[in-house]
């Protein structure tokens, strides 16, 4: 058993060399046969770890592959190993992971059938899915750092697939600088953990921050400075975080990082990358727990970015950019999970969102391979008759992410803003601003539905569908996990057990709190029906068929994410630019040419002496003996 | 030291002020054979110097090599490839001792601190009386010298090749 | 029987070393450079004849020997350039041979 664990992230690893290593050379069929597979073995195992994790004691398993190196200071010595480390949390990353993983894979296979650089395309999903599969199994930081770095690297590779485009290059180059921002945070979180308790190891960490945060003694300065230290701590964890999984102020990567192919946007942008902040936070609870102030701003920053992605994606035009506004918000809700207490709610709304975003990423796909890589929803329409099919899954998807009831998306949202009311470190305010979130969730999404389905077909070819078997089963297998998903018992009790909080103020909940929640959604639906109708009807006037994107200053300005883009460009983009013009010449350059231009003025000084005659020659030669004698005389 | 001049001291430094003045003709002079000529009179005057110093078979060498051979060799080759003609195309238009200035000036100081060197060297050897003949120079060559004889030789074949090869009338087309 | 001093000796190899020296720089001909040079090896010799004369060893004369037999291949060896150079530039002034200028 302990064997199938540390095997796991080594199927997709060979996968991933021997597709590099064999790459042109490999038919299509090849190709695809050995990801895929690989994939599928993956899912095997994970299922085999799941049911073994269940009958183990304490409910953990782990494995030690090999010592890394060691580091010490006087703290401790921390040992740093390659060991995984499999509790509840981790299992469901991992199935979630290779589970969704697997049908991505396989409908990318398809997908990218006629791409010339098929191979290189799923050997890079492949090495996406192995970092990510080290990241949530790692049981110390560094090896979760190593996986974290490791997706990052992915994602760049993966946006940038089509390089000969520019705009691609530079999307993937925009990915890559903002997440690395995020990521140098975390960083400086890790070496401040080193620095405070001399160990990488999660559980220790965990173990020794609480400890610190039990003795109080104010004698003992060591310890003050570690409950000090742990505040920073998370604080630069949550700055890694907001990192990774697009939340302000760095999200600005997410709408353009929708350059790459679809089944990229898919499994990285929005089943599982941007879902490894989440992780973090999840994984280092206890030193959340310990800095309630950092959670605070995680609960804040989450709803914050809820809302801020509602408003901008009312305002899009591109069908993948919707969506990944909406990914940007309901990773939103995780965070606003997370922050306040709801743990389990938080990983379980990670779990059903990778379901049915996965779903609504393909089936976009579908749709806009469909019409010949068309992804304007203002030249979409009436493909509800033309596309019945991608229309109906895409129905599903929808109705989970507005989180209707009995669907997956239905059980996890309730489940976090059932314990927003009454959290120590959220509040009602923030219930409010969940509710919002919601009743915006339901407004994009009706949009999206009716320009992009319903409504005259503005589209001047015909759809042709893809219609391979394999492609469609992965679909549907998505659309029924997204629908019953939600019926997973998922228990991670035992995970978070340190994380039962009783609040300080007993605040009494209203009783309308719950059906508030669960009519929100309803309420968007029926102002979309009649505020969209121009979207959703066929006009009767043929003059009426194509309808325009509003090009109002307002919706322009959350078109382009309400801003940001150009406040950072103003901020940060253009004094550097300003900084490399002034410094055209390099001044270091220029202070190592002085050297130059010395030796130079030099060279032209003495060349006049070699002037060829040989009587000045000789001449020198007497001057020298002179000059000579005359030294040695003094 | 006037009053102790024996005739045989004078005479070094009457050969030795013939010498000086013959090697100064040569340098100012403009005709190139009389400055050969002068240089032949200013080494024979080194030559008594040389048998007044007790050195015979140095100055028998001096004359019949110096100035019996070197100085022959020079003045056949003036007169045999019309060397002698002073053509410079940059010639000056006053010759005169004033385009000698500079050099004169450098010479000058150069003697002033040989001198002064010497000077300050404390020495008080003089010549001695006793004359080195020629066989002592003669066991002295076979002997110790006996490597040095044979590089001589070595010299003297390069020099005579070269010189040889360097004076032969160009063929044309042919190597060089 | 000789009662010269060393110096008298070595301040006429000097002298004679100085006039070849100005012959040396200041002359254009390069057949009166040569000539000069020949002054000063003479000069040189001068000072070795001297010097063996004080210590009373044959070496100088030795040395003398060796110098006179240099002076010969240089003689030799120089007046065969010379002819070189008066069929090229039909022109003995040293001023000619400037090409190996920087």
């Amino acid at each position: 058993m302990i064997v199938l664990l540390a095997s796991l992230p080594f199927y997709p690893l060979v996968s991933f060399l021997v597709l590099i290593a064999f790459g042109k050379r490999l038919s299509w069929r090849l190709a695809a046969t050995v990801s895929v597979s690989s994939m599928a073995l993956t899912v095997l195992v994970s299922a085999i770890l799941l049911f073994e994790l269940s009958t183990s004691q304490n409910q953990v398993l782990s494995v030690n592959l090999w010592h890394w190196f060691d580091l010490s200071n006087q703290m401790g010595t921390g040992a740093v190993n390659v060991s995984f480390y499999l509790d509840g949390l981790s299992a469901v990353m991992i199935s979630v992971v290779s589970g969704v993983g697997f049908l991505i894979h396989l409908f990318a296979a398809i997908y990218m059938k006629d791409d010339a650089n098929f191979s290189r395309f799923m050997a890079y999903m492949n090495l996406f899915i192995v970092a990510m599969l080290i990241l949530v199994l790692a049981d110390n930081l560094v090896l979760l750092y190593l996986g974290w770095e490791g997706v990052g690297l992915c994602s760049f590779l993966l946006i940038g697939f089509w390089y000969q485009e520019k705009s691609n290059v530079l999307a993937a180059r925009k990915a890559f600088i903002v997440t690395r921002i995020g990521d140098t945070s975390m960083a400086i979180g890790l070496l401040l953990i080193f620095n405070t308790f001399g160990e990488f190891n999660i559980a220790a960490v965990t173990t020794l921050a609480q400890q610190a945060d039990i003795v109080t003694d104010p004698n003992s300065g060591s310890s003050a400075e570690q409950s000090n230290n742990i505040y920073w701590i998370a604080l630069l964890l949550l700055g890694g975080a907001v990192g990774k999984s697009a939340q302000l102020p760095l999200q600005t990567w997410l709408p353009d990082a929708m350059a790459g192919p679809t089944p990229v946007s898919a499994l990285i942008h929005a089943a599982t990358m941007v879902t490894a902040g989440v992780y973090l936070i999840a994984r280092m609870h206890g030193i959340f727990l310990l800095a309630p102030e950092v959670m605070n701003y995680v609960a804040w920053l989450g709803a914050l970015t809820l809302l801020l992605a509602g408003v901008a994606a009312l305002a899009q035009t591109d069908i993948k950019r919707v969506l990944a506004y909406s990914t940007m918000s309901q990773i939103g809700y995780m965070m606003l999970a997370l922050g306040a207490g709801a743990w389990s709610a938080g990983v379980f709304h990670l779990m059903t969102h990778a379901f049915f975003k996965a779903l609504l990423f393909l089936t976009a796909g579908a749709v806009i391979y469909a019409l010949h890589h068309q992804q304007n929803l203002f030249k979409m329409g009436g493909l509800l008759k033309q596309l019945p099919f991608e229309t109906s899954l895409f129905v599903v998807g929808l109705i989970c992410l507005m989180a209707l009831p009995g669907t997956s998306g239905f059980f996890s949202k309730e489940a976090i803003i059932a314990q927003l009311w009454s959290s120590n470190t959220a509040g009602p305010m923030l219930w409010w601003c969940a509710i919002i979130g919601a009743l915006l969730t339901s407004i994009y999404s009706c949009r999206l539905f009716f320009l992009a389905f319903l409504g005259t077909a503005r589209c001047s070819e015909k759809p042709q569908a893809e219609k391979s078997i394999l492609l469609r089963s992965a679909l549907i297998i998505l659309a029924l996990l997204s629908l019953f998903g939600g019926l997973i018992p998922l228990d991670l009790t035992l995970v978070f057990s340190a994380a039962i909080q009783t609040p300080l103020v007993q605040l009494i909940e209203p009783t309308w709190l719950h059906s508030v929640a669960i009519i929100t959604p309803f309420i968007g639906i029926l102002f979309s029906w009649f505020y969209f109708k121009n979207y959703r009807r066929s006009p009767l006037k043929v003059t009426e068929h194509n309808i325009e994107a509003s090009e109002g200053k307002f919706v322009l300005f959350c078109r382009q994410g309400l801003g940001f883009d150009a406040f950072y460009n103003m901020l940060l983009v253009k004094p550097y630019q300003w900084l490399a013009q002034v410094n055209k010449r390099d001044v270091f350059d220029q202070i190592i040419m002085l050297n130059v231009w010395y030796v130079g003025l030099w060279h032209d000084s003495l060349i006049l002496v070699q002037n060829g005659s040989l009587r000045w020659y000789l001449a020198a030669f007497g001057l020298a003996i002179i000059l000579l004698l005359g030294v040695s005389f003094l | 030291m006037l009053a102790n001049l024996t005739s045989i001291d004078s005479l070094f430094y009457l050969a030795g002020l013939v010498a000086v003045i013959a090697s100064l003709k040569v340098v100012t002079g403009h005709n190139t054979v009389h400055a050969l000529l002068y240089l032949v009179v200013s080494l024979l005057a080194v030559a008594v110097c040389f048998y007044l110093m007790g050195a015979p078979f140095a100055a028998g060498l001096e004359v019949i090599v110096y100035a019996g051979a070197i100085l022959v060799l020079f003045v056949f080759a003036v007169l045999m490839f019309g060397l002698g003609k002073d053509e410079t195309t940059n010639a000056p238009k006053h010759t005169g001792l004033a385009n000698m200035l500079g050099a004169m000036l450098l010479a000058f100081a150069l003697l002033v601190e040989i001198i002064v060197i010497i000077n300050n060297a404390d020495m008080q050897q003089n010549l001695q009386a006793t004359v080195i003949s020629s066989k002592t120079v003669g066991i002295m060559l076979y002997g110790p010298y006996l490597l040095a004889v044979e590089i001589a030789s070595f010299l003297l074949l390069s020099g005579l090749l070269a010189s040889y090869h360097y004076a032969k009338p160009d063929v044309t087309g042919g190597p060089l | 029987m000789t009662t010269i001093p060393l110096f008298h000796v070595l301040i006429l190899s000097s002298l004679l070393f100085a006039i070849g020296f100005v012959g040396v720089v200041a002359r254009k001909n390069t057949l009166f450079i040569l000539m000069s040079l020949e002054i000063m090896l003479n000069a040189v010799g001068v000072a070795f004849i001297g010097a063996g004369s004080v210590w009373q060893q044959a070496d100088g004369q030795v040395m003398f020997i060796l110098i006179l037999t240099l002076a010969a291949a240089e003689v030799a060896v120089g007046l065969a350039l010379l002819i070189r150079m008066q069929k090229k530039y039909h022109s003995l002034d040293i001023d000619l041979l400037n090409q190996m200028k920087g």
